[in-house]
Parts: C-alpha cells; structure tokens; sequence
C-alpha cells in the first residue's frame, strides 16, 4: 500500500525544492496559479473524473470558500486561518446540499451539468447584490503580511502553502483510489444501475463524492482569497473557474491523480501563450483552452496521463 | 408599492414580446434534444455570433436585419450542419459526456474569439422603426417588438408545418423517435442529425436578427439568454416544440413582472430558481412525457 504513496511524495518533495533553484518571481507566479487550478481540478476530478457525475458550476464551491474566507476575516474579525478552514468546510457543506437535492432527485450526465451551472450562477447574482459580499464592489482584505493573517511575505511561501494543499488532496485522492469507497465511486461511473444492483449505496457514494470535492475546490478558493486579496462576483462565482476546473482535469487525465497537476501546468501555459499572441486584448487564452478541449475530447479522451499510458508497452490499471 | 394595473398590463405585454424570441431560441435547443439527445451548450455562443453577423451586415454592408435575417438564416443553417458534421460528431463519437464537452469546447471557443476580436464593448444599431410604437388599448409598445413577436411566433409555425409535413421533417421526428428504426428504413442518420442541428443554429439566426433593432451586442450576451432557453426547455419538457413555446412566453412573463417587482437583478434570480426547481421536482419537464 505505502508503494502507491511514493510516487505522489517524490514529485511533490522535487516541487518542493523548486524555489529554492527557480528565484523568478513570474516562475513562481506561474507555478502557484497553476498548483491553484490543479487544487479546484483535483476538487472536480474526484466527482467527475471517479465518479462521473459532470459539473459545470464548480465556481460555486471555489467561489464559496472565497468568500467565506473573505467575510469572515473583513466583516466578522475572524482569524484568517479559521476563516480559511470555515470556507473549505463551508465548501463541503454546500456539497453535500446540493448533492442531496440533486442526486436524491435523480439527476445525472446532463442534467446534472445544467443544474450545477444554475446553481452557480444564482451565487453569482446573490454575490453580486449582497452587502455581506460586498455586491457590485466587491470586497477588499485589508493587506497585512504575516503568519497570523495568512499573508505571505515571499511569493515561495504563498507557493509552498498551496503546494501543501494539494499535495494533501493528491494523496487523498490516492488513498480513496485503493479503498472500497474508491472502488465502489468508479462502479458509480462505470454503470449506475449495475453498481446499484450489487448492493453499493449509490446516493451515499456520490454525496460522499461532492462532498469532498465541494471542500477541496473550496479550499483552492480561500487561498485565492488570500493570495489575491480581492474578489468581485465575477472573479469568484464566473464560468471561468468551473471551466478551468473541469480542462485541468480532462486535458490531464480523468479519473487520475497526476491528471489536474499536469492538465494545470499545461493549461496554464497556453494561457500564457495567449498572452503572449493576443497582447493585452482577453479571450485568446480561452479560445486555445477550448480548442484543447475538443482535441483531448477526439484524440486523447484520456488526456495527457492516457497518452503517456499508451506509449508504455506495461498495461496499468485504470483509475 | 402598489401597482397601476395599466403598469401590470404593459408589463405582462412587453414580457410576451421578450418571450416569443425566448421561445425561438429554446425552440432550437428542444429541437437539438429532441432528436440528438445532447444539450447543446454551445447554443449561447452561436446566438452571439448570430448577433454579431446581423450587427456587421447592417452597419458594413447596410443590410437592415429584417432583410439581412434572408442571408443569416441560411448561412447559419450550414454553419449548424458542417459544426455536426464536422466537428461534433467526429470528436464525440456520439458519447453522451463527450458530446456534452465538445459542446462546452465550442461554446468556450466563439466566446472569446469574438471576445478577443472585438472587446467587451456593448453595440447598437440605429433602426429605422427604433422609436416607433405601436398603440394598443392603453399600452405604448415598441414596434420593432411587435414585429418581433410575430415573426417570431410565424418562424415557430413554419418550424412546425416543415416537421408535419415534409419528408424530411418526418425523417427527423422518425430518428427522433426511434433512431435505429428509422435508420433501418433508409434514413441518413448522420444527416437528418446534421440538418435538425442546423436547423436549431438557423433558429438563432432568425432570433439574432429579430432582437437585435431592440437590444444590443456584446460578445457575452448570449449567456443571459441560453440558461434562459435551457430554462424554458425544461420547463416546457425536452424535446416539445409546444413546450417551447408556451415556456418561453411563460418565461417572459415571469421575468417582465419579477424585474418590475423587485429589480433585474433579482428578476434573473427568479428565473434560476424555476429552473432549478423544475429540474429537481419535474425534470420532464411540465408537457414533456419522459426525460
């Protein structure tokens, strides 16, 4: 069992190390927004790429962990590393509620997209004409570097934080992977009905599912919060997130440890290929992004992690 | 606040005008579900596209979008059927979430390239009929709306009298209904499919032209009207023409009285919470026989 661990501690140990080789700040930049969509992926990937239930608003959880971290701290005087362990359980809470009027419902593959991308969308309204969030202006943390606040001083300690939280969801991940609640979350995907049929509690399973998945992406949220000190209705709880969250894991891999890191650092460069193209004109980035999408969808449907499975002559379990 | 019932009226007025362009855009997803079982999430996407071809043709070339709406609903119908044809199909296999991805992929793609093309800045056009109202009773409404209406309500029809009654309108109730049935009577399965998409893309293009004297482009404004549309198509039950209309004109209603009562804002949040509702209490929908 250790075995399957080593792997995931070795990679994390070597990103790790990186600051101490790589002093530039745009690297560093570079690599904590990509660790931070690998976090909200890695949310997404436990739902839709284990389970196969298919999000669409994953911006609610993210936006919602922001949030919480957010007022807590401005409007409530919270310590900020309360508010960031109230957001991401608030993530999780907020999982398992929709995940209990959902799934109790019935509704899955599309449905169940649609309604997660209403469900985002009505935060956002409620974001954006809300007092407590600070409606149309959004709301501020006040800057104020220390261990305390949560803020840090050098861009690798920000880069260390965010590589501690998803390196505890990659080997959460890991660890649901070889028990019967992993198993039993693929049966969900593979084939409902059979899965029901052998006994397995599937309604439990998939809130079990959401419910860490909402935390998780949740937690990516907060550390937004508290990296970028601002946030606004659209920054949160925009289609952009729940986008990003899903590609990282697709472009990657679904239904793999590996697939959100990788699908973030690739997705991550492209956006900076935009960049780079477009100027400071927005959208190309995106366009790339969604043409990524319908390329791994035709070519590669198990993404980067699958591609690279298929050149080994060694066959490996799925999942 | 109390309420004039002339107000009442003039709102519940303008909210059919508003719904009868809902109910051709839903009318062209429910057509799309209807027979290919996907939803299309591109189909926000292609109305802003749509919007913008009518916003160019009249500005550029001084085509006025009532004559323009001649051109774009054909171009738009091919560009619905190569998009099938060509990229949907191929790539997903015909794979429910593949298709669901693809979709979300084009969605993301015509977004921001026109995002990227022309910037988040709102456009208008001048229309020549742009202040003129038409008297009805006691209501002031706002002609370029009326003729809207019924153009939009004649489009539904003319939809509806194609399925009844052509040969191709019954190959695609045929495949809608029973593919591999009507696949082993000799229908062309991947083109009847090709042709409703284009179908449901045409629909946009008669929509775009029609709202565009009385409302504005930007590159996202056909977000705001897909979760709209995706709204009255579960409401109205996936797949029902009729559905989609009395929906949509339900729809308009509900969001012309919910805006004048509490704000637009919240008015939109209404409209979320219906869908939600629907698809947790009936997700057929409240014509649609099964989902």
């Amino acid at each position: 069992m250790t075995s399957r661990f080593t792997p995931v501690l070795v990679v994390l140990a070597a990103l790790a190390l990186l600051p101490l080789f790589v002093t530039s700040n745009v690297a560093l930049n570079f690599l904590k927004v990509a660790l931070m969509l690998a976090l909200a992926g890695t949310g997404w990937n436990l739902l839709g790429g284990y389970g196969g239930q298919f999000s669409f608003g994953h911006a609610v959880f993210f936006g919602t962990g922001a949030y919480a971290a957010a007022v807590l701290q401005v409007r409530f005087g919270i310590n900020a590393w309360a508010a960031f362990a109230a957001g991401t359980a608030l993530g999780g809470a907020l999982g398992l509620a929709i995940g209990w009027l959902t799934f109790r419902a019935g509704l899955r593959g599309s449905y169940f997209a649609l309604v997660t991308l209403a469900f985002a969308e009505v935060a956002r309204i409620i974001a954006s004409v809300w007092p407590l969030t600070g409606a149309g202006s959004g709301i501020l943390i006040p800057l104020k570097v220390g261990f305390a606040t949560l803020q840090f001083a050098s861009r690798a300690e920000g880069y260390w934080f965010v590589l501690a939280l998803l390196g505890l969801a990659m080997l959460l991940v890991r660890a649901i992977e070889g028990r019967r609640f992993g198993a039993q979350l693929v049966a969900v995907r593979e084939n409902e009905d059979a899965a029901k049929a052998l006994g397995v509690d599937v309604l439990a399973v998939k809130l079990r599912a959401i419910t860490l998945s909402g935390a998780i992406t949740a937690s990516a949220g907060a550390f937004y919060a508290q990296t970028f000190l601002y946030l606004d209705a659209g920054i949160a709880y925009g289609p952009w997130i729940s986008v990003e969250a899903l590609l990282t894991a697709i472009v990657g891999g679904i239904g793999t440890v590996w697939g959100p890191l990788i699908g973030a650092l690739v997705l991550q460069a492209l956006s900076e290929l935009g960049k780079h193209l477009g100027g400071d004109a927005p959208g190309l980035g995106l366009v790339l992004f969604g043409a990524v999408l319908i390329l791994v969808v035709r070519f590669a449907p198990h993404g980067i992690v699958g591609l690279a499975r298929s050149l080994r002559p060694r066959r490996l379990a799925r999942g | 606040m109390p309420l004039s019932p002339d107000i009442l009226i003039q709102a519940v007025a303008n909210g059919l005008l508003t719904g009868a362009i809902y109910a051709l855009i839903a009318l062209g997803l429910t057509l799309i579900y209807g027979v290919l079982h996907i939803i299309n999430f591109a189909h926000g996407a292609l109305l802003t596209a749509a919007l913008f071809a009518a916003f160019f043709a009249d500005r550029t070339l001084g085509i006025d979008p009532w004559a323009s709406v001649f051109l774009l609903a054909p171009a738009f119908f091919a560009l619905g059927y190569l998009l099938q044809r060509l990229v949907i199909w191929p790539a997903s296999r015909g794979e429910d979430r593949a298709i669901l991805l693809v979709t979300l992929g084009l969605a993301v793609i015509v977004e921001n390239g026109l995002l990227f093309q022309f910037r988040s800045d709102t456009r208008t056009i001048d229309h020549p009929f742009g202040f003129d109202v038409v008297e009805l009773g006691t209501m002031l409404l706002a002609t370029t709306r009326v003729v809207a209406f019924c153009a939009a309500l004649a489009v539904a029809a003319g939809l509806g009298l194609f399925l009844a009654l052509t040969d191709t309108g019954r190959a695609i109730r045929a495949v809608a209904k029973e593919r591999l049935g009507a696949e082993l009577s000799g229908v062309d399965v991947p083109h009847i499919y090709a042709v409703t998409f284009g179908l449901g893309t045409a629909c946009l293009a008669v929509a775009a032209c029609l709202l565009l004297p009385s409302f504005y482009v930007t590159p996202q404004v056909g977000n705001a009207f897909v979760l709209v549309a995706f709204t009255i198509v579960v409401l109205g039950g996936m797949g029902s023409v009729p559905g989609a209309l009395a929906g949509g004109l339900f729809i308009g209603v509900v969001e012309s009285l919910s805006g004048l009562m509490y704000g637009e804002t919240l008015g939109q949040l209404g409209i979320f919470l219906i869908f939600i509702l629907v698809l947790l209490v009936r997700p057929q929908g409240l014509f649609g026989a099964k989902a």
